[in-house]
Order: C-alpha cells, then sequence, then structure tokens
C-alpha cells in the first residue's frame, strides 16, 4: 500500500526504497575488497618503481590482470557508494546535490570504463 | 523552500574532539582520499598503454619525494579504512557497542594502521635499496 500523496511522490519526496540496496552494496564490495586490496598490495611491492616490460609481464602473470580489473571496479563502485553518502549529506539544495553526484558518477565510470579497456589491452596485445 | 532557515542545533564546533567522533570522519577522510587512490591506480594503469616514455613518466612522479609522500599518505588511509571498515562490519552484527569496546576496538584499529603501514614501507625501501645496490 502507498501512503504518500501524489504530490509528494511527484516531487520526489520521501524515501525510494534504494536504502537497503546501497547498505547491502557497500557492505558486500566492502567485504571484496579486503582480500583484493591485500593481494595488490602484496603485488606492488614486487613491481614498485617496475618499467613497462616488467609491469606487462606482471599483469599477463596468472589471473592478474582479472584481479586487477576487479580491483577497480570494486574500489570505484565502493568509492561512490561512500561519496554519494557523504554528498548528500552536505550538499542540501537538490539541482546542485543531483548535478554533483551525476559528474562524480560520469568521472567514475570514464576512469573505470578506460582502466579496463587498458587492462584488456596489455594482456591481449596492441 | 522554507526548510532552509529553520534554526539548527549546536555544530559540530562546539564538541570536544574524542576518539569516537575523530575516528569516525578519519573513515570518511580517507575514503575520499582513497577514491583519489582509485584515480591515481586507474591513470597508472591507463599509462602503460601509452608506451614507454608515458609509463617511465608516471613511474617518476610516483617515485618522486612528493610521489612517495602521497603514497605513504595513502598506505595509510588503505589500512586506516580496512581496519575501521572490519570494526564497522562488527558493529552491523551488534557486536561491540559498549563504550568501553568502541574505544579499545578504535585503539586497536590505529595500532593495526600504524604497524601495516610501517611493515609495507619498509618492506618497499628495502627492496628499492636492494635493486640500487644491483
Amino acid at each position: 500500500m502507498e501512503l504518500r500523496a501524489h504530490l509528494g511522490k511527484v516531487r520526489g519526496l520521501g524515501s525510494n526504497n534504494s536504502g537497503s540496496k546501497h547498505w547491502w552494496s557497500q557492505r558486500v564490495s566492502g567485504i571484496a575488497l579486503i582480500p583484493l586490496t591485500l593481494w595488490f598490495l602484496m603485488s606492488i611491492i614486487n613491481i614498485f618503481n617496475a618499467d613497462l616490460a616488467a609491469f606487462k609481464d606482471w599483469i599477463n602473470y596468472k589471473a592478474n590482470a582479472a584481479l586487477l580489473s576487479l580491483l577497480i571496479t570494486f574500489m570505484f563502485y565502493h568509492g561512490f557508494l561512500g561519496l554519494q553518502v557523504i554528498i548528500e549529506d552536505y550538499i542540501h539544495q537538490e539541482r546542485v546535490k543531483i548535478s554533483i553526484l551525476l559528474i562524480c558518477r560520469f568521472i567514475i565510470i570514464s576512469f573505470g570504463t578506460y582502466s579496463i579497456f587498458s587492462i584488456m589491452k596489455l594482456t591481449f596485445g596492441g | 523552500m522554507a526548510s532552509q532557515k529553520r534554526p539548527l542545533s549546536p555544530h559540530i564546533q562546539i564538541y570536544k574532539p574524542q576518539i569516537t567522533s575523530v575516528l569516525s570522519i578519519t573513515h570518511r577522510l580517507t575514503g575520499v582520499a582513497l577514491l583519489f587512490a582509485a584515480l591515481l591506480l586507474s591513470s597508472w594503469v591507463i599509462s602503460a598503454t601509452y608506451g614507454n616514455d608515458a609509463f617511465n613518466q608516471t613511474q617518476n612522479i610516483l617515485s618522486s619525494w612528493l610521489g612517495i609522500l602521497i603514497l605513504i599518505g595513502l598506505t595509510v588511509s588503505i589500512f586506516y579504512h580496512l581496519g575501521n571498515g572490519i570494526r564497522h562490519l562488527f558493529w552491523d552484527f551488534g557486536k561491540g557497542f559498549e563504550l568501553k569496546d568502541v574505544k579499545r576496538s578504535g585503539l586497536v584499529v590505529i595500532l593495526f594502521t600504524l604497524i601495516m603501514s610501517i611493515i609495507t614501507w619498509f618492506i618497499i625501501f628495502n627492496t628499492l635499496t636492494k635493486s640500487l645496490w644491483n
């Protein structure tokens, strides 16, 4: 049953019922990031200051390319969910809030897509 | 909107900083820092597709003193956010809400952050000096 008035609904007032999904997504992506981050830190120690050839060797070794893709995906996803909460907490003007959220989403999706594309390029040649 | 001019309750500057509140805002700050780390990580990977010169340039920036300073800050942020994130997961299961436990787990997170960051950079500097000698 819907208890909201039609006018309130049109104006976007009240809950839009996506809060618990956000909450769960943040936890699940956070848990996924624990092993991925530890794996990355252990790897980065070996390729810190490496040249391109060494970096390509590393990314082509076993599951490294897949793990790096997962790390970047989850980092941006988890990061966006967190940033979204901060923006919603501190910015109260609806237009400004939605604009900033869209800009952040755009930047994050662009960087994420470009990174995954780059990893594929480094792995499959080119 | 009418709600804009309502009176506000006493705001943050009126409260004394405590371990609970300071650690809470640090979680957010390190989270934002780590989003920049994600941008840095993806730029690093992207630069590898632009050939030797581009990748070397990125590596030189990252291993300059300023780059290392930023990377140390980000490493501290990673371990803090990781440790405190696990602390949050315990809270999500309803555990550790007593003030005594909250303070103790906060201290554990601070110690974890310091120890892990020092170990990580000890290993990195160790391998760096080795590669300089060989």
